[in-house]
């Protein structure tokens, strides 16, 4: 994926005008697996949610799959990348059960499809799946995704997120409205399918250690703009001290 | 009594279910409602006396409602007018076009064959009523069924309980809304034709109330059927139209005259809004108060062991455990 000069203004025209995305141009390589890190207000949500789709950007080309798809809506997008939200509640429809959810993220097609979706061996291949995330899920594909703990929802959505091997997956803080415990579940289920998948990955992260540990690549985003981007050996050799010396900068 | 309730009920029943779709699966209060009964109503009585079959007079009032819905749908999407808001002006814009179409605020049939009509004469008129209303009613929910069997149906459901992450998984979330109030008021409006052949004419005000109605029996079903299934979901509506029917039979049955019913209805709404918040406070608040009473229970149990020092820990823990299954 290829982002070039993005520009994002919020409220222009007006006082609280806000330059959050300022030119900023990205070259993701296939396999990356970049950490987003930066202060509150940086942009990085912003530059994250202007790729998936949820924000429009007012000037710049995001190149997918060599389509620009800048001003393409986010189900469009779908068909490439899929993202996991910080809240639990947004990756999942809590109303449907575990194998509807996972039906839903099976294939992002577009066309409308009158067959029914409820089949055996799907069934059967979501259970070995879900086994996969050790979270004791793989025996309630018929409950209801909101009787689940946040965790299991978290877990729920990654799988959903990478069931159709996405070329791009978003990670949107996915571990921040986690305990201690559980966030380190995640991330290590995170880790896993990623390296299985081979997945090219975005993840936003508040926790340093965590941006630090996994990943190939880390960028960090200041003032609308990328003041960092160190990868492979760099990366390695970057500690926790560095980073805050720039965050203070 | 019981046997017209029946009779009504099921041809209430597609209205009924058509406000479940907007305000049960997508999440959306839609008073496009009120405008597209009359709207069923209009086109098939007019399109009857200018000489076509009821057959595809009654098709035209479904399709007309579509169209309503169709119309509030885009409001709502795609020029992000709030759902309450689109759906009000929708009901408005349709009262001037019913009345172009009906050419003044009441047209009665004449002598054209109705859908019941087509049954033997020697059944009673309930009873022709009934078949009709049942048959009807099948094919209705025999298509709903199969449709949320459907990926289609499912993203459908999807759409209306996680915006985000239906749009985060490729469904096109405008089309499917728009899809939603465009079956909902379908049906309202089929429901408006059958109600309009089996009273014999078409009237401008016949759409005043029926979002009350169409809440309050879907709100009625859930109280005697609760379930996920979806068909189950899909029964409790019919069984919630012919409950309601009933409910404003007994009313009449007392002697309340007809113009009372509007208040009638509305305070039945009410009646069924509070329900079952009430009963789920008086029930959550018995269950704590036993909760706590085995608890204490489990205490006393505790003290006294202690005095006899028998040590029976075991059967404090068992009641205890007890108690959390």
């Amino acid at each position: 994926m290829v982002v070039k000069n993005l520009q994002k203004v919020f409220f222009p025209g007006t006082e609280n005008e806000k330059h959050i995305l300022k030119n900023v141009s990205l070259k993701v390589y296939d396999g990356d697996f970049i950490s987003v890190i930066g202060n509150n207000g940086a942009g990085k949500s912003t530059l994250l949610n202007t790729i998936a789709g949820t924000l429009s950007a007012d000037a710049g080309e995001i190149n997918l799959e060599h389509h620009n798809v800048v001003k393409k809506p986010v189900s469009y997008r779908a068909r490439w990348m899929s993202r996991v939200f910080q809240d639990p509640k947004m990756g999942t429809a809590g109303d449907l059960s575990v194998a509807e959810n996972l039906v839903l993220a099976q294939s992002h097609t577009q066309t409308i499809s009158l067959r029914r979706y409820k089949k055996v061996d799907q069934w059967n291949r979501y259970r070995k799946l879900l086994k996969t995330l050790n979270m004791g899920l793989e025996d309630r594909l018929e409950t209801q995704v909101k009787y689940l703990s946040g965790g299991q929802r978290q877990a729920l959505s990654l799988l959903m997120a990478t069931l159709s091997k996405p070329k791009l997956l978003l990670l949107d803080e996915h571990t921040a409205a986690l305990d201690p415990k559980t966030s380190s579940d995640v991330m290590n289920i995170t880790q896993e399918i990623v390296t299985r998948e081979g997945l090219t990955t975005m993840m936003i992260t508040h926790k340093m250690s965590d941006a630090l540990k996994y990943g190939n690549r880390l960028i960090m985003v200041q003032d609308g703009q990328i003041k960092l981007d160190v990868k492979g050996e760099e990366k390695h050799n970057l500690h926790a001290e560095d980073l805050v010396k720039l965050f203070q900068e | 009594m019981l046997i017209s309730s029946l009779g009504q009920g099921l041809l209430w029943a597609p209205l009924v279910i058509g406000v479940f779709i907007t305000f049960r699966i997508l999440d959306i209060p839609d008073l496009t409602t009120e405008g597209s009964f009359p709207f069923g109503a209009a086109v098939t009585i007019s399109l009857m006396l200018h000489g076509q079959s009821t057959f595809i007079a009654t098709i035209a009032g479904f399709l007309a409602g579509c169209l309503a819905g169709i119309v509030t749908g885009v409001l709502d999407t795609k020029l992000k007018i709030p759902s309450l808001l689109a759906g009000i002006l929708t009901m408005t814009g349709l009262y001037s076009v019913n009345m172009h179409i009906m050419g003044k605020s009441n047209i009665p049939l004449l002598d054209q064959k109705v859908l019941t009509s087509y049954l033997p004469e020697s059944l009673a008129p309930d009873i022709q009523t009934i078949i009709v209303g049942l048959i009807i009613v099948s094919i209705v929910v025999a298509l709903l069924y199969s449709l949320f069997k459907t990926r289609l149906g499912l993203s459908l459901m999807a759409t209306g309980n996680n915006k985000e992450m239906s749009s985060a998984n490729g469904i096109k979330t405008d089309g499917m809304i728009i899809f939603g109030y465009m079956i909902s008021n379908g049906l309202i409006a089929l429901s408006g034709s059958l109600i309009a052949q089996s009273n014999g004419y078409a009237d401008i005000g016949m759409g005043i109330g029926t979002i009350v109605i169409g809440l309050a029996s879907v709100l009625v079903g859930e109280i005697f059927l609760r379930g996920r299934k979806i068909m189950v979901r899909l029964l409790a509506m019919v069984f919630g139209a012919i409950i309601y029917r009933l409910l404003l039979t007994v009313a009449m049955g007392l002697g309340f005259p007809p113009d009372d019913l509007k208040i009638l209805s509305a305070i039945i709404l009410v009646i069924v809004i509070c329900v079952p918040i009430i009963q789920n406070r008086i029930q959550t608040k018995r269950q704590l108060k036993q909760y706590l009473a085995q608890i204490s229970e489990g205490e006393n149990y505790e003290q006294r062991d202690e005095i006899r020092d028998i040590g029976s820990q075991k059967l404090t823990k068992g009641i205890l455990s007890g108690n959390r299954e």
